[in-house]
């Protein structure tokens, strides 16, 4: 068993796609569609240095929320959760520090194999960090309702 | 340069309401985010949405809410592909009947459809180069992105692009042994200086077009087009390809000064100093042939007649004939036709950077008629060499390739507006040159071939 309740681990494993939000400087929440990768204790996700302006924001304040709300990403699961976390950002080796995920990123997107023997024609996209999310709370709507109060379940001591 | 352009408010919701549920999100009293799918009735045209209040949370009045689209379609065994999502921020406020109303300030996204995901990675390299910039001023020394010596070689001299070198210079070779003139050594020197000349001039080519903005200024970039990108990608630094250039520049003058040494003339020197001048200027100022309009024409007389004869009188030690003239035409028209149909995609970025190319300066179907044009007299060429009993007879193998020219006529059309749908096209195209050129080079094979072993078989007409 994982550190996350039963059913959002089984979200977390099927889900093509997730909601990594951030917040701004501004304190604006900044959200962005990406693979949630869930190694049975913590939540990862991969972002190029394309598109990494999301690293800065976590630098900036490592307090994040992943979601997983769109049924036909996880499968036609009508169920939904948001797990609170802080982030932290692991870019020792932005080359290929990344590539460790690589199999349980295979699983869900088996093309990134393929692209990734193509790297010389898209280096900068396999330029990557990695997002890990120490989960803190987690809400869990069972029939994906908002109509409905989620349940929510502590999971650990916040960052400060 | 944004990677993808900020919306204003009235066109997020536009896009907001295209998407079956929304994802409402807030940063809570702890300062964490939280999102919850909520069914939202979005009115573009009042810059609004209604929802119903989650159940158990306090959405804040006081600080920016925000309502996310995300739409994916999976493809099982591949991932996933119809990528897109777009976000309104804006103050929540009470509405009737329990509701919320968020009244939006603004908004960003991405639809693949509308910015391909190869256009918005090139738009991102900025803020890839901001990463490594401030990743190395973090650990005070420098980082930068890496790809393999072999790729990063590959990438940087543009290598596989190296048939347009060695199929006039071969073809020169073969003509010139089937004139009965043939020096292995000079043959093979002929080759790797000629191959120096060309990386030369790709290098120095990335080179020029960063310092005039070229390259930074075309976000859609094809492994055919756009240069190697190197620089702009941070994998090799401006001053590492100026200094390649140059060692290219100068092994290819070592090579030439040595040929000229064994086997000189004053055709050999006189094609040197040209294809220097021409391939240097060809986006070096002051001449900058191909910021005037004028790369095909310098294209084509630098990988059609210049190579062809270049190797042609290494050979025969500077005697000249017709022959080796008529058959670089066809070669000439189809390398330039390479940069024509390779200039379509990156027109609008040359435009930007003043670089006045022919798909910068005429319309489409200018550009089209001007492609059927040349293709049709490269084949004409061939042809009427055929006849006038210049050209040998198995010339006409070249005709074999009219298909696939056909095919890159029929396909410019339909994607001329599409940079990556024409890369397919682009590459038809490119091999439509090495085809044609390997047709005649096995046109002198054959001629080789036959006056070794059936030495009175005419081979052109009328002989």
């Amino acid at each position: 068993m994982g550190t996350l309740p039963e059913p959002i681990e089984r979200l977390l494993e099927s889900a093509l796609v997730g909601e990594l939000t951030v917040v701004n400087p501004g304190g604006r929440p900044i959200t962005y569609p990406l693979i949630p990768l869930y190694d049975g204790e913590k939540v990862y996700l991969t972002s190029s240095t394309l598109f990494s302006r999301k690293l800065e924001h976590i630098k900036g304040n490592p307090k994040v929320s992943v979601s997983i709300t769109d049924p036909i990403a996880v499968g036609g699961r009508t169920d939904r959760a948001t797990i609170q976390g802080d982030a932290r950002v692991i870019e020792e080796d932005p080359h290929g520090g990344w590539e460790r995920l690589l199999p349980i990123w295979e699983k869900k997107e088996p093309s990134i194999v393929y692209f990734l023997r193509s790297r010389i024609a898209l280096p900068l996209f396999f330029e990557r960090a990695l997002i890990e999310v120490t989960p803190r709370r987690a809400f869990y709507w069972p029939d994906g309702s908002a109509a409905a109060a989620p349940v929510v379940t502590e999971l650990g001591k916040e960052a400060a | 340069m944004r990677s993808t352009p900020e919306l204003d408010a009235r066109a997020g919701l536009d896009k907001l309401a295209t998407y079956p549920y929304t994802i409402l999100t807030w940063v809570d009293a702890g300062g964490y985010p939280i999102s919850v799918a909520v069914e939202a009735a979005v009115d573009p045209a009042a810059g609004d949405a209604l929802f119903a209040a989650p159940a158990g949370l306090t959405v804040p009045a006081d600080r920016d809410v925000s309502l996310t689209g995300s739409h994916i379609r999976p493809q099982p065994g591949y991932g996933y592909d119809e990528r897109r999502h777009v976000t309104v921020w804006g103050r929540v406020t009470s509405a009737a009947r329990g509701q919320l109303r968020l009244t939006g300030d603004r908004a960003w996204g991405w639809d693949e459809a509308e910015v391909p995901f190869f256009e918005y990675s090139e738009r991102s390299t900025g803020q890839s180069r901001k990463y490594f910039d401030a990743l190395s001023r973090e650990r005070g020394t420098p980082v930068r992105p890496r790809l393999s010596l072999g790729a990063l070689t590959l990438r940087t001299t543009r290598l596989p692009f190296l048939t347009a070198t060695i199929v006039p210079v071969v073809l020169g070779i073969l003509v010139a042994a089937s004139d009965g003139a043939f020096d292995l050594l000079s043959a093979v020197l002929t080759v790797i200086g000629a191959s120096f000349v060309q990386l030369a001039i790709n290098v120095s080519n990335d080179v020029f077009d960063t310092a005039q903005g070229a390259d930074d200024a075309n976000v859609t970039p094809t492994k055919f087009s756009g240069g190697s990108r190197v620089i702009q990608y941070g994998l090799v630094s401006f001053r590492q390809m100026a200094t390649l250039a140059t060692a290219f520049y100068l092994a290819a003058a070592a090579v030439g000064l040595l040929l000229l040494a064994i086997r000189g003339s004053t055709a050999l020197l006189v094609i040197g100093v040209v294809g220097f001048v021409v391939g240097l200027g060809y986006t070096a100022p002051p001449l900058k042939l191909v910021y005037r309009g004028l790369g095909e024409i310098a294209v084509a007389i630098g990988f059609g007649p210049l190579m062809l004869l270049g190797a042609y009188v290494v050979q025969t030690r500077g005697a000249l004939s017709w022959e080796p003239f008529v058959v670089s035409i066809p070669i000439a028209l189809l390398v330039a036709l390479i940069l024509y149909v390779n200039e379509i995609p990156d027109r609008r970025g040359d435009a930007r950077a003043g670089k006045r190319t022919l798909p910068v300066r005429f319309s489409q179907a200018a550009i089209l008629g001007g492609y059927r044009l040349a293709v049709a007299a490269a084949y004409g060429v061939v042809v009427v060499g055929v006849v006038a009993g210049v050209l040998p007879i198995p010339t006409l193998l070249a005709l074999l390739t009219i298909p696939l020219a056909l095919r890159v006529e029929r396909g410019l059309e339909p994607n001329y507006d599409n940079p990556y749908g024409l890369m397919a096209i682009m590459g038809i195209n490119i091999q439509l040159h090495l085809f044609v050129g390997l047709a005649l080079l096995a046109a002198y094979a054959i001629v080789l071939v036959v006056a070794a072993v059936a030495p009175g078989v005419p081979l052109f007409l009328g002989s």
